[in-house]
């Protein structure tokens, strides 16, 4: 095992607006150890989200040099990228982007699927997720029957169904009020505890990152000191 | 990625948005509705009329004037017809049958109709299978003899009396001269051109004599000329024309007769067949065609529609040629229902054409076969994987983050 989970040097990110250079990310390194929870910080704009894709996997930097899990990952294909994103990293987003028209079970379902899981033990493994975030009863629901902090429930299960080493959330208490919020924060920490799962959370909200193992502060595409 | 899971949520998506999906369908159902009826049907007449001209009898030839390519040509006589029977001239003709045609007035009891009226010969019974459902064919007595004698068509006698038995030893008036009824014919049923059951037959010399009025004597309309076997054909059409240029003084010039055989009519049957099966395919290419560009145009849709969707299952791990067959095979299902719709609407338009044939005494079987559905199943499977190609290869080119970011 290394010694990072996340092992990131000198990335940018440039995005080409036809003739304008939007610099994304310039320049940062991070680095994190397996078993942490990070929170990113900064206004808006200041290329939090683009961090997190890349670190994630869902996006390549422009240069820099990053490894997952101690394995590089600028020289792997789409697929194996897909492949990792699959069995390595669990996305949480702000708007839970569940499939509207899927069950609870089969939104969690998804990743194994892909991971080209039997059917038999995939509806097992998805049923333990969504316990694991209390959603046990909630198997059959659609998200339209779910509420805002349920549906992020079943985007948490959907996101460590698949054991990942590492849960990424993007403002995933965006959305909610206050009190689903602390819920959605709660179970986060109770997952790095239990499983020891590595959390990087993007975050506005200076409380949610008092309670972070680290702080990464960011302005216009760097860290700031 | 898991088959079945797949194609049970491409069918969830596919019901979605039901409207959407039976419009888009609606193209493949058409095209492949059309060609399933147009095959079922064109199967059907061409059993019909191959059969119909397989029951004019085999070996048959028909020997008629030529109009057309000849301002005055000699008309075909008894001499002719006898020179034909002559088996020292034509050894291959088993027997040459002279008749006249004409219309006549039929009355029984006051009642009457118009029927068509063909005067023959004792040989017509050996070039054609005349069955007789009671009675005996003239004899050479009543055809020598123009006797008022008179065969009926099943159907004739049933509209004259209500019935087509007991009829024999009857008396009927033909153009108002009193006849005695020798025989019935057996009913032949779904003849189309001009049948038997419709017609009635009278000695040859009688016709000519007595009840067509126009008549030129010892003048024909036609002579059935049957060869001794099948191989005996093209031998007997060789002699025949020879027979009758030698008759009728042609040295070099254009023949003034025309010998038909059934070849040429099952040529031209198989000619129709072909036109009609050319057209087909050109309905069904067409359609088809329409039906797949429908198909792409909503599968583009909904690739734009769920755009985000694809960003998201990126995510969690989907690969390119994860997508790419979730969208083939959501729109090769699209085509694929749409064809089986189709060949159960093209069964039912078979169906009811055939059903509306036989109200009209056209006996059309529409033939739905096995392979005409394979076929309709393979097309259409095909054109929805083809025309299902081009979104289903955006959707999986999609980069992750793009497709996530999209509202
Ligand atoms: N796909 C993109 N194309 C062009 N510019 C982008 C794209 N994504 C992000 N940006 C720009 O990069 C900068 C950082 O964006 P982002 O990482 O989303 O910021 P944050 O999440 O901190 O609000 C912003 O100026 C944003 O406009
Ligand atoms: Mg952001």
């Amino acid at each position: 095992m290394t010694k990072w989970v996340v092992d990131a040097e000198n990335i940018t990110k440039v995005y080409q607006m036809g003739e304008v250079e939007v610099h994304a990310l310039r320049g940062l390194s991070v680095k994190i150890a397996p078993g942490e929870i990070v929170s990113i910080m900064g206004p808006s704009g200041s290329g939090k989200s683009t961090l997190m894709n890349i670190l994630g996997c869902l996006d390549r930097p422009t240069s820099g040099k990053y490894s997952l899990n101690g394995e590089s990952v600028a020289t792997l294909t789409d697929d194996q990228l897909a492949e990792i994103r699959n069995r390595g990293v669990g996305f949480v987003f702000q708007s839970f982007n569940l499939l509207p028209r899927a069950t609870a079970l089969a939104n969690v379902e998804l990743p194994l699927r892909y991971a080209e899981l039997n059917g038999r033990n995939r509806k097992q493994v998805a049923k333990q997720a969504l316990e694991a975030v209390g959603l046990g009863d909630r198997i059959r629901h659609r998200p339209n029957e779910l509420s805002g902090g349920e549906q992020q429930r079943v985007a948490i299960a959907r996101a460590l169904v698949n054991d990942p080493a590492i849960i990424m959330a993007d403002e995933p208490s965006g959305n909610l009020d206050t009190k689903a919020g602390d819920e959605i924060m709660n179970l986060l920490r109770n997952l790095n505890k239990e499983r020891g799962t590595t959390l990087i959370i993007v975050t506005h909200d200076p409380e949610i990152a008092a309670h972070t193992d680290r702080v990464i502060s960011l302005r216009d595409g760097r860290i700031e000191e | 990625m898991n088959f079945g899971q797949t194609i049970l949520e491409a069918l969830d998506s596919l019901s979605s948005n039901k409207v959407r999906t039976a419009l888009t369908m609606l193209g493949i159902i058409i095209g492949v509705g059309a060609v399933i009826a147009m095959l079922g049907i064109g199967t059907g007449t061409e059993r019909a009329i191959v059969g119909e001209i397989e029951g004019i009898g085999t070996n048959l030839l028909f020997v008629r004037t030529n109009h057309e390519d000849i301002t005055n040509p000699r008309p075909l006589t008894l001499r002719d017809a006898d020179a034909l029977n002559d088996p020292g001239f034509a050894p291959s003709v088993a027997a040459a049958a002279p008749i006249v045609q004409g219309q006549a007035e039929l009355t029984y009891a006051g009642q009457g109709t118009t029927v068509s009226l063909v005067g023959v010969t004792e040989e017509y019974d050996l070039v054609q299978t005349v069955e007789l459902s009671e009675g005996e064919f003239f004899n050479s007595a009543q055809i020598n003899g123009l006797a008022s004698a008179v065969i009926l068509g099943a159907n004739v006698a049933e509209d004259l009396f209500g019935r087509s038995d007991g009829l024999v030893g009857e008396t009927v008036r033909v153009s108002g001269q009193p006849f005695r009824v020798v025989a019935i014919l057996k009913k032949e049923g779904g003849s189309q051109f001009g049948s038997a059951d419709d017609q009635i037959l009278v000695p040859l010399t009688t016709a000519q004599v007595r009840l067509l009025p126009q008549a030129v004597k010892n003048e024909v309309s036609m002579i059935y000329v049957s060869a001794v076997d099948a191989d005996a054909v093209k031998s007997a059409e060789e002699e025949v024309a020879l027979i009758l240029r030698d008759r009728h003084k042609i040295k070099l010039a254009e023949d003034d007769f025309s010998i038909l055989s059934q070849e040429v009519f099952l040529d031209m049957a198989s000619t129709v067949t072909g036109v009609f099966t050319i057209f087909l395919g050109g309905v069904a290419g067409i359609s088809l065609l329409v039906g797949g560009i429908g198909i792409m145009n909503i599968m583009l849709v909904s690739v734009t529609e769920r755009t985000k969707e694809i960003g998201l299952r990126k995510a969690v791990g989907a690969k390119k040629n994860d997508i790419l067959v979730q969208f083939l095979i959501e729109s090769s299902l699209l085509s694929l229902l749409g064809g089986a719709f189709g060949i159960v609407l093209g069964w039912l338009l078979a169906l009811g054409v055939g059903k509306i044939a036989a109200a009209n005494d056209f006996l059309l079987d529409p033939a739905i076969t096995i392979n005409a559905v394979l076929l309709a199943t393979l097309f259409s499977a095909a054109v929805g994987l083809f025309f299902g190609i081009y979104p289903a290869n955006r959707a999986a080119r999609l980069e992750p983050i793009e497709a996530l970011r999209s509202e």
